[in-house]
């Protein structure tokens, strides 16, 4: 039972995952990459982890993609034509990632292979968590909220529109920004026709 | 009873295929999305071994992941905003402003 | 007592060096000639002083080079030998500085002159006062330094300056023999110095092979004084060297410099007596060096150059005479030689600036309507007595010296006929051609006739008439003159080489004379016949019969020719050695190992590091997705490592 839940869930993570690389346009990307959190969740359901499995759901795939996509929208992506200049990632990407795969899979599939984990045999209570939280980890997560403030900071200072360029139009995307991609992607379609 | 080594595989898999995402995509926003990808995935490998040891430290492990995470991801995005602005391109071979 | 005489005339060569250009002629001339002078001065009282007993005594021994096994000395000695040549350099030196006052005073450069010679001074002294092969050895190398300024004095001319560099190269080729020899002798001995290297050369035996160790020594060491006194092979600078000034070829070409072989083999007699091989080689080169230098010295129409082959050839008479090993009669040829030889070379150059640098004799005959005796009388009186003394005129200093080689070579055990007779030859050479030549320069020809040009049209003819030189010139040529004719006598009843017999005592015990019929007077009438003839067919040919040489000439063209371009020597050595050896530092060791090879590894060493940079630069290409490879590539090579080769945590 364990073992069909582990290859469904398991099975939608890496189809989210494989998904995501295949998809041209960034939204689907994300979306892909929704699947993978909501697949995720439920592996860690199964690992007994129900509280990372919660704010898994409700910050990483609730918030932070929701952010992605909303980033998304605003940059008005579009797709990204094929044809990459980058000679370094063409030549010695697709040996990286070989080496990487076989590395990083076949030593970690091979081992433990005798250990096993069972349902149920280990949840974890969201006390202990809090618990461990404020007691144990008290100075990561102080640091934490700095952290956080630090971000959020920098965020709308690198976000925020130069003071001489043109006031946004509430709620319409710039048109400059419009044409300009439109054009890029035209551009490079056409380039790539010829 | 799935072994442990099942939940790392897994883990690996998400990794690579993040790493995949991260060296061939053109898309800036897509490379940053394979990063959250890969981060799943070790947080996975986080889990099950916070489950195979009995230790609670694995899952608080996971916790700070995702706030750094987060963080991260508000960060990023602000500056993918402030170039894409510039250089009115979402091609990440387009932003090679590291060198003339 | 005795370091202050070479150092005396090495502060004459600082002072001059340092400041002479600032001096007036006078003030340099002064200071140039002054230490040569007290260096003589102490000489004289050193040598009054002088007590064979304690020879030791005399000496001087600062520790100079102390190094395990080796130990070196900076030391002089004065024994019987050194102190013959002492007086023969300062004296003879000092008057050559003299003559110098008056004929350098037109020439630019006058005080770097004085300098050079008072070098030169030093590092003979150095040479012949030395009491350390070493020591001899630093003095040997000075004045052939001394001698290299010296030529190519007249810098701006570049046959001069060549002639410095082939005096020096060929030198350098007989100092590599020396040092070989050198270094034979320290394996062997432990020692350079001789009071402690003799006594240990005496208790070997004498060598009948020819490999044995002295005999191996002798022969480089002979090397040595081949190159420093102009024997074959080893003569061709000589010549040359007549580009310096006058007085240079006077004091070092004549006088000391060259007669350095001729000293260090004397100083070696210990090893050479024990190695009759090498004595033979030194008698047979000898007598061939007489005989070849004299037959060139037949055509030479240069004065400077006939007297340069010249003392070629009496150096040979006095390496004939070690050969022979009397080495008291090569040292005594050698203190006569050096009073003629020098006063030929005063009174050429007196001749020289009298025709306002002529040096071709016939041109001088020409430029001095009814001979130049007439305008140059003091000039060629002792021109005259110069030339009686090479000749072998009897009762001049030459005749007793030149009489005694003759007869030791003759008679003596490691002598032989053969050479007598080379040596009796080259003697009637000697005296036929240096008549032609007092003939020639001093004599008019017999039939005025309208070649001769006036002598104001000689040289850009600004006052020249002809005329004697002036006093500080004359009083040297009138005191060597005055040597070249009493000189001989101190040789009377072989005085001279008993005198210089404990030097010559080496051990071996004196071998029996082969007796000849009437002993020595034979052989003396034989040699005085032969100078009277020399004379005698000079003044038929040159003041007689003037077209004679013509004559001969055209009938024997072929051996005309020859000696006529020295036989060819120098153009042989050019073609076999010289040119090839060029050839090849051009062609292997410039281009190939220099250009090729050294520059191409330095070149690609800095263009290897430019390409790895170059290439290395690639990695920064600013590319984002490039920069995220990287990284994946350093993560792989991390986990790699920890994986595979780190400590399994």
């Amino acid at each position: 039972m364990q073992l069909t839940l582990f290859i469904i869930f398991g099975l939608i993570a890496v189809g989210g995952a494989v998904n995501l690389l295949v998809q041209r346009h960034p939204i689907y990307s994300a979306l892909s990459l929704v699947t993978v959190m909501g697949a995720l969740a439920g592996e860690f359901l199964l690992l007994g982890a129900e509280f990372i499995a919660f704010i898994q759901v409700i910050v990483y795939a609730g918030a932070i993609m929701v952010l992605f996509v909303f980033v998304i929208m605003v940059l008005n992506a579009g797709e990204v034509p094929r044809e990459s200049k980058s000679r370094m990632a063409a030549l010695i990407g697709l040996p990286v990632l070989a080496l990487l795969a076989v590395t990083i899979i076949g030593q970690l599939a091979g081992a433990f292979s005798q250990t096993a984990l069972g349902l149920g045999d280990y949840v974890i209570q969201t006390g202990p968590i809090g618990d461990s939280l404020f007691h144990q980890y008290l100075l990561p997560f102080e640091v934490t909220s700095v952290l956080f403030l630090v971000g959020l900071l920098g965020a709308v200072v690198l976000a925020a529109r130069e003071p001489d360029a043109a006031p946004a139009r509430g709620g319409e995307i710039p048109e400059s920004l419009v044409e300009a991609g439109l054009e890029a992607d035209i551009a490079a379609q056409e380039a790539a026709r010829r | 009873m799935v072994p442990l080594s099942f939940y790392l595989a897994l883990s690996a898999i998400l990794f690579i295929l993040g790493v995949a995402g991260f060296i061939f995509k053109q898309d800036i926003i897509t490379v940053f999305i394979s990063i959250e990808l890969m981060l799943n995935g070790v947080n996975l490998a986080f889990v099950a071994f916070s489950h195979a040891l009995r230790q609670i430290d694995g899952n608080i492990f996971v916790f700070f992941v995702m706030v750094i995470a987060a963080a991260e991801a508000a960060v990023g995005l602000a500056i993918i905003i402030a170039v894409v602005r510039n250089r009115n391109s979402l091609e990440a071979d387009r932003m090679s402003l590291l060198r003339d | 007592m005795l370091l202050l005489i070479p150092l005396l005339c090495f502060a004459g060569f600082v002072l001059n060096i340092l400041f002479g250009r600032q001096w007036s002629q006078k003030v340099a001339g002064a200071v140039g000639v002054a230490f040569p002078a007290a260096a003589f001065v102490l000489a004289l009282r050193v040598v009054s002083q002088y007590n064979p007993a304690q020879v030791a005594a005399g000496g001087v021994a600062l520790p100079w080079i102390q190094a395990g096994l080796l130990s070196i000395p900076y030391g002089l000695q004065l024994d019987q030998l050194s102190l013959v040549m002492l007086l023969i350099v300062t004296g003879v030196g000092l008057l050559i500085h003299i003559y110098s006052l008056g004929y350098m005073a037109h020439e630019g450069g006058f005080y770097r002159f004085f300098a050079l010679l008072n070098v030169f001074m030093f590092f003979m002294l150095t040479l012949v006062l030395a009491n350390n092969y070493l020591l001899m050895f630093i003095g040997w190398e000075g004045v052939g330094f001394a001698s290299y300024m010296l030529i190519g004095f007249f810098f701006h001319k570049d046959s001069a300056s060549r002639a410095g560099m082939k005096a020096f190269v060929v030198n350098r080729i007989g100092d590599f023999g020396f040092l070989i020899g050198l270094f034979f002798i320290f394996e062997r001995f432990h020692t350079f110095t001789f009071a402690q290297l003799f006594p240990l050369v005496k208790q070997m035996p004498v060598e009948a092979a020819w490999g044995g160790p002295l005999t191996v020594i002798a022969l480089l060491l002979f090397v040595g004084a081949t190159g420093k006194s102009a024997q074959i092979p080893l003569y061709v600078w000589l010549p040359d060297a007549m580009e310096g000034p006058t007085p240079v070829s006077a004091l070092i070409h004549a006088a000391t410099m060259v007669t350095a072989g001729v000293y260090m083999v004397c100083r070696s007699a210990a090893i050479y007596d024990r190695a009759p091989h090498a004595l033979e080689v030194v008698l047979a080169i000898g007598a061939l060096t007489a005989i070849f230098a004299a037959s060139i010295g037949l055509l030479q129409r240069d004065i400077k150059k006939v007297l340069a082959y010249s003392t070629v050839s009496q150096l040979g008479y006095m390496f004939m005479a070690c050969g022979a090993a009397m080495y008291g009669a090569g040292v005594f040829h050698l203190m006569t030689h050096a009073f003629f030889k020098g006063l030929l070379f005063l009174g050429a150059g007196s001749v020289i600036h009298a025709m306002n640098g002529e040096q071709d004799m016939w041109a001088i005959r020409a430029g001095a309507p009814g001979g130049l005796r007439k305008y140059a009388p003091v000039t060629f009186i002792t021109f005259l007595i110069a030339t009686c003394a090479i000749s072998g005129i009897p009762f001049f200093s030459g005749f007793y010296s030149k009489d005694k080689i003759l007869y030791d070579v003759l008679t003596s055990a490691n002598g032989s006929a053969l050479w007598w007779a080379v040596g009796t030859l080259a003697a009637l050479m000697t005296s036929f051609y240096m008549f032609r030549a007092l003939f020639v320069t001093f004599f008019a020809g017999p039939k005025p006739d309208a070649r001769h040009s006036k002598p104001e049209e000689h040289k850009g003819g600004e006052h020249h008439h002809p005329h004697e030189s002036p006093k500080v010139m004359t009083v040297p040529l009138m005191i060597l003159g005055f040597l070249a004719l009493v000189g001989g006598y101190i040789g009377i009843g072989d005085r001279f080489e008993h005198f210089l017999d404990p030097i010559f005592d080496t051990g071996v015990p004196a071998q029996p004379i082969h007796p000849i019929a009437g002993g020595e007077w034979t052989v003396t009438a034989v040699s005085v016949a032969v100078a009277l003839l020399g004379l005698l067919i000079a003044w038929l040919f040159y003041i007689k019969n003037p077209e004679l040489p013509e004559r001969l000439a055209t009938s024997m063209r072929g051996l005309y020719e020859l000696v006529w371009n020295k036989y060819w020597v120098d153009e042989l050595y050019g073609a076999v050695i010289t040119r090839p050896l060029r050839a090849f530092s051009r062609v292997v060791l410039w281009r190939t190992v220099d250009v090729t090879l050294i520059d191409g590894t330095v070149n690609g060493v800095g263009s290897t590091a430019r390409g790895a940079g170059n290439g290395l630069r690639q990695q920064a290409s600013g590319q984002i997705r490039s920069y995220a490879t990287w990284v994946a590539l350093g993560a792989a090579a991390v986990l790699l490592y920890m994986y595979f080769g780190g400590p399994r945590a």
